[in-house]
């Protein structure tokens, strides 16, 4: 762990910005997520790590109600988003979607254009009042995924075309075209190679000046270099949460410890 | 002996083959069949199959003799010896090749390959001869009528006495408006259902509705004639065609094409189900992560991931609304007709064809022979259809994949 950081960590003073509490999911009848209290805060990176089937991804994808396309899927507790609570009849599933957006596991551009995989969110949410400030946000969100200088000449090529780490940052730059104000990320790195996991992993740190990002990830040192916060999960269960350099360096939990010097997971 | 015997008997040859090929490769192998190049099975069916495709191919070669030279085999005799000697030699010389660095397996892998290869080129063949003949007396046909006044005319009417004239025009009209009108009907439907069926409709529904969507599809067409003819026909004759004063007959082009199209809607909608089906979920995880809707994301990420494929189910579907021949007699009628008026009757190439071939006919004058003439141009018009479904699948799948 010769990579992390320390002295750029700044310890948290920063407002909450989604926030957890007796958070419980259920597939069926298995209790994928028991009794989960997380903050988190604004303009930080928050790293979820946990061994396969710790139910991490399961609790990223609560944040946004994803979940809800799983019919047999069933969330209890309270999860708010600027003090709103996302489950409430109230809320629209779609809107919410809007204000935190999502990058998946493996890259899914979609069977469009560059230029219209990137204009996909802000057409159908009416960002832009003219082709000239859709250019313009295209433009801006494909320099944001740090993939605009490669794609520039060919806007009008598939998104699908493009090799696997710019299909990611295509699929980043797509995500951030919709000014999302939380950033949820599936394993955005396990389908790339190390280049591409560090063009990603910069972007990830830049982002976090705009946005809150919820990192989801199976590997120790990615989540020591990018994250602030570190969430452990294990078998369900939200072990410890803190500090990054907290985590790695002076766990409470044995199975944090466990988990972290490669006992368990 | 008879065919069958004789067939029988091959079996049995290459049965025994088998036994006899196995057991030497057991004997030669000395109980460890590692030292064999190939495994114990394989020896066996070197010598089975090689009696047997043997056999098979005399008797075959036999038969295409018989038929090009006529020459008379009483009671088979020389077939069945011959055919049975080249088996026995056939088999007997495989099986005299087993030792332990005896490629057996390539040996049968090759005889394999050799079947699959004559059972692909069948399909072929059986196509080329089927255009063939029809071309054959289709050149009879132009022969004595010519082809300007056959692809050109404006009228129908054929005169077993002669002098009858046969212009394909108000036929080739009738078919494309029938199955303009059955598209119109089954396209927006079926595409409907099957994006209702495939996005919206929980499992339980869903496991319902296909199999009683895909019933319709099971129904025989003479079926739904029976409907066109006492339900549909008088209902539209009764309550549109008279009322608006447009015509006053039970069958019509709309009789037949509304339900040609119901029959065809099972066709599109379960194919472009399953291709709907087949577009992957993170797709739609990806456009439901951007806030999209479940509408935006059909109108916007699945239907155009899907396009080629519904592009392909729906000329499918033309193609069968071509060459529909039972629906068209008992809706449409059997008149030959050149209106645009939907409601008046009219006919199709493949009633035509049909009724130009029933009967006391001779093979040799044109009212006849039109029939084939006719055949060739509906086997060309799917054919192109076809083969412009293919040329827009292929060229929406390099964008889209």
């Amino acid at each position: 762990m010769n990579d992390m950081r320390m002295v750029e960590r700044q310890v948290g003073t920063k407002p909450i910005k989604i926030s957890g509490r007796n958070v419980q999911v259920y597939y069926g009848d298995s209790h994928a997520i028991k009794d989960v209290n997380v903050d988190i805060e604004d303009n930080t990176v928050t790293a979820f790590i946990g061994p396969s089937g710790c139910g991490k991804s399961t609790f990223l994808r609560c944040l946004n109600r994803m979940n809800d396309t799983i019919d047999i899927c069933r969330v209890e507790g309270t999860i708010t988003l600027d003090g709103e609570d996302i489950y409430d009849k109230k809320v629209d599933p779609v809107q919410l979607r809007a204000k935190v957006g999502m990058v998946f596991q493996k890259p899914n551009p979609f069977p469009k254009s560059i230029y219209d995989n990137v204009a996909y969110g802000p057409r159908i949410h009416g960002l832009a009042r003219s082709k000239a400030e859709l250019d313009e946000i295209v433009e801006r969100s494909l320099r944001r995924g740090a993939i605009w200088d490669e794609v520039k000449d060919r806007l009008n090529a598939p998104g699908t075309g493009l090799s696997g780490g710019q299909q990611q940052r295509l699929c980043i730059a797509r995500a951030v075209a919709t000014e999302p104000e939380v950033l949820l990320m599936d394993e955005p790195c396990s389908a790339l190679d190390p280049i591409a996991t560090a063009q990603v992993e910069e972007l990830i740190d830049e982002l976090r000046e705009t946005y809150s990002v919820v990192i989801v990830t199976h590997s120790m040192q990615q989540a020591a270099r990018v994250s602030q916060k570190t969430a452990f999960f294990h078998l369900g269960e939200l072990v410890e949460f803190g500090e990054t350099g907290d985590i790695f360096t002076n766990p409470k939990d044995s199975r944090t410890e466990s988990y972290i010097t490669g006992r368990i997971g | 002996m008879p065919g069958g015997v004789l067939f029988l008997i091959l079996c049995t040859i290459s049965a025994v083959g088998y036994v006899m090929g196995r057991r030497k490769a057991v004997s030669v192998s000395g109980g460890d069949s590692r030292v064999m190049h190939s495994l114990l099975p394989y020896h066996g069916w070197n010598v089975a199959l090689a009696a047997f495709l043997v056999g098979l191919s005399v008797m075959v070669l036999w038969s295409l003799l018989r038929l090009l030279f006529g020459f008379t085999d009483p009671g088979n005799n020389i077939v069945s010896v011959l055919s049975l000697a080249a088996a026995l030699l056939a088999g007997w010389t495989n099986y005299a090749r087993i030792e332990r660095n005896y490629r057996a397996r390539n040996v049968v892998e090759l005889m394999m390959k050799g079947i699959l290869i004559f059972a692909s080129s069948i399909a072929i063949f059986t196509t080329i001869a089927i255009v063939l003949s029809m071309l054959f007396e289709t050149t009879h046909f132009f022969r004595d009528y010519s082809w300007t006044r056959f692809f050109f005319g404006l009228k129908w009417s054929p005169n077993f006495s002669g002098n009858s004239d046969l212009g394909m025009l108000p036929l080739l009209w009738g078919t494309l408006y029938v199955s303009f009108i059955a598209l119109l009907v089954a396209v927006p439907i079926g595409l409907f259902a099957a994006i209702y069926l495939s996005e919206y409709a929980g499992p339980r529904l869903r496991a319902v509705a296909k199999p009683m969507l895909e019933i319709l599809a099971g129904i025989p067409t003479i079926v739904y004639g029976l409907f066109a003819l006492i339900t549909v026909g008088p209902i539209l004759r009764d309550y549109f065609a008279q009322p608006l004063g447009l015509a006053d007959s039970g069958s019509s082009v709309m009789t037949a094409g509304i339900v040609m199209g119901v029959m065809l809607i099972p066709f599109v909608s379960s194919l472009s189900d399953d291709i709907i089906n087949a577009v992957p979920q993170a797709m739609r995880d990806g456009s439901y992560g951007l806030g999209a809707t479940p509408s935006e994301t059909i109108k916007q990420v699945v239907i155009p991931a899907a396009l080629p494929g519904i592009v392909g189910a729906i000329l499918l579907a033309a193609s069968r609304a071509i060459g529909e021949t039972m629906i068209v007699v008992m809706g449409a009628g059997a008149a030959a007709k050149l209106s645009l008026n939907p409601f008046e009757a009219m006919t199709t190439v493949t009633v035509k064809i049909v009724s130009q071939l029933t009967g006391d006919t001779d093979f040799a004058s044109p009212e006849t022979l039109v029939a084939f003439a006719l055949g060739i141009t509906l086997f060309v018009l799917t054919l192109g259809l076809n083969v412009l479904a293919l040329y827009i699948v292929r060229r929406y799948r390099e964008q889209y994949e």
